[in-house]
């Protein structure tokens, strides 16, 4: 079975949010359009996304990190927003497992959004009825693109390739590699929904490297001392 | 999570309707077995069945509001129906109108006096229409009780209402109201019934006390399963957020958020514990003692806007996992 999701590396994330408009971009005018802006110019505008990117601080001055968070859908593969539903409007595909909202079924009641620990469902102020990522489904399911642009508006967009795409079942995919060997996990496991989508860690290069390794013990040029032959064998003489 | 008020009138509204219905079907058994006076078909049964159809009616009312729009209940809500196997709020739709329906007919079967025994149980229990309607209708009403409060008992993300507690608070608040209210409505109408369903009023509504007390209690030390650490997935005691990604608002930062004050969710639970508690327990014991025409139904309509104070509680209590990624406007 598929299972198509993303993978995030937050490793690379530099918060551009550039991700963020081309979904909005892509999908107003699409298939899950429109995603309505309420007051876009007044002093209290609100609308509707797809996708976010937050920002988090960890640790304490000056010991901080800056953690840039680009939260969407996360087409969980046990998705407690879909029994939920009272009127089926609420889905899981069964060919690809991304989760989609009917929007001609859907009654608006708000409740799929009250099952969903991660906040990533929104209700259209226009249309009333509830919206979240759809992995642009209009978009990768269109055959008659060409292979390499049928990937989600967000990860064609991103200028670093912090977001990869993907089946999360198929053990050889760039996904699965980037989850098995970069440490990819999930969010809020303690709820055990799966979400398909996975997230890659900030990750640091360091080198082992010990102070002996960095300085000769008998370099000759070291006129102020006695060499340490005097005093007997060195590392440097035994090892070589 | 933000308390909406169609949901505060619908669960308000109905759960007095339902207790309504069950102290006439409480009535008629007890008349049944000799221990209380039989009661007019007309004017005790036929309109206490009217009554609890109006608060029905108004709930369901209510609850189109609660639609994305209003016009859906005519075009989309029928679907509502279809998904009964895993949603408790489809489960719902279907108890709500299976509900009123036995309402309607057993006032009706009471309007038209179809009391002639149908059969006889062991030559001393005669079962008329009425009978069998009334038994089905508590049936319905239970059912109902329990479909209304599993929509919030099985919202696992939200720990303060993923508790036995809560269905035993919408059955028991239910109940304490429409007996209040059936001992109101005797008292307008001059029936003599008003202390059996003040009894029951006080009994139900001190049970209420006890669970929404313990629920009360359970809430304020519950430890939530979901924390900024495993929310983004970072390891470190010190996370904080900067930005939410937004500055104007959306529907996580409406629709999750109560934006009221400690100080006045606390004065709101004042209130009703007061309200809801207190204020229709002495009244119903004052008009027991002075035999008065209007002090019940004074005691009805304390404990109902307590009950609305405590729906909206009920909301403002429940803290949704999803607000940690919603903290910070920056």
């Amino acid at each position: 079975m598929t299972q198509l999701a993303l993978v995030i590396d937050l490793n690379v994330c530099v918060g551009c949010h550039a991700c963020v408009t081309s979904c909005k971009e892509w999908n107003t005018s699409g298939w899950a359009g429109t995603m309505v802006d309420h007051r876009p110019y007044d002093a209290d505008p609100t609308g509707t996304f797809f996708n976010r990117v937050q920002m988090f601080e960890v640790g304490e001055y000056p010991n901080t990190e800056t953690v840039h968070f680009p939260k969407s859908c996360l087409h969980c593969e046990e998705p407690p927003c879909v029994p939920v539903c009272p009127t089926g409007a609420s889905y899981k595909r069964a060919d690809n497992g991304v989760v989609l909202v009917d929007y001609d079924k859907c009654i608006g009641c708000k409740y799929c959004s009250w099952a969903c620990p991660y906040g990533v469902r929104e209700l259209d102020e226009m249309q009333k009825v509830m919206k979240k990522c759809t992995l642009c489904i209009d978009r990768i399911t269109d055959e008659s693109r060409p292979e390499n642009e049928r990937k989600p508006a967000c990860v064609l967009a991103c200028p670093t390739n912090a977001r990869l795409f993907g089946d999360v079942h198929d053990s050889d995919s760039a996904v699965s590699v980037a989850i098995r060997e970069n440490g990819g996990y999930q969010l809020m496991p303690e709820w055990g929904t799966q979400p398909a989508n996975h997230y890659l860690p900030r990750r640091k290069t360091r080198i082992q490297i010990f102070e002996d390794e960095l300085e000769r013990a008998d370099n000759p040029l070291k006129k102020e001392a006695p060499l340490p032959a005097a005093e007997g064998e060195t590392l440097d003489d035994v090892a070589y | 999570m933000n308390p909406a008020f169609s949901v505060i009138f619908l669960t308000t509204l109905i759960g007095a309707g339902q207790g309504l219905f069950m102290a006439l079907v409480t009535g008629q058994v007890y008349s049944l077995a000799n221990l209380l006076e039989p009661q007019d078909n007309v004017s005790f049964y036929a309109m206490g069945s009217a009554l609890a159809l109006v608060l029905l009616g108004g709930g369901l009312i209510a609850a189109v509001f609660h639609l994305g729009k209003p016009s859906y209940f005519f075009t989309r809500a029928w679907r509502g129906i279809t998904q009964w196997r895993t949603s408790w709020l489809s489960r719902e739709l279907i108890a709500l109108p299976a509900f009123m329906l036995s309402v309607f007919l057993y006032g009706v079967a009471h309007y038209f006096d179809m009391t002639r025994p149908l059969f006889v149980i062991k030559d001393l229990v005669p079962v008329d229409a009425t009978l069998l309607l009334g038994v089905t209708g508590a049936v319905l009403s239970v059912v109902l009780f329990v479909c209304t409060a599993m929509i919030y008992a099985s919202v696992r993300f939200l720990q303060e209402w993923y508790s036995p507690l809560t269905v035993a608070n919408f059955i028991l608040f239910g109940l304490a109201s429409g007996f209040t209210l059936a001992a109101a409505f005797s008292a307008w109408s001059g029936i003599a019934l008003v202390g059996f369903f003040g009894t029951w009023a006080v009994i139900f509504t001190v049970l209420a006390a006890l669970t929404r007390g313990f629920s009360i209690y359970r809430n304020g030390r519950i430890k939530h399963k979901s924390t900024l650490q495993t929310a983004i997935g970072v390891r470190h005691t010190k996370i904080k957020q900067r930005s939410m990604g937004f500055m104007g608002g959306s529907f996580n930062t409406r629709e999750f958020f109560h934006g009221a004050g400690r100080g006045t969710v606390v004065s709101v639970r004042l209130f009703f514990v007061i309200m809801v508690f207190v204020v229709p327990v002495v009244l119903l014991a004052a008009s027991n003692a002075m035999q008065s025409a209007h002090l019940p139904i004074v005691a009805f309509v304390a404990q109902y806007l307590g009950l609305m104070a405590e729906r909206w509680y009920f909301f403002a209590e429940a803290r949704h996992p999803q607000n940690l990624y919603y903290q910070t406007v920056g």
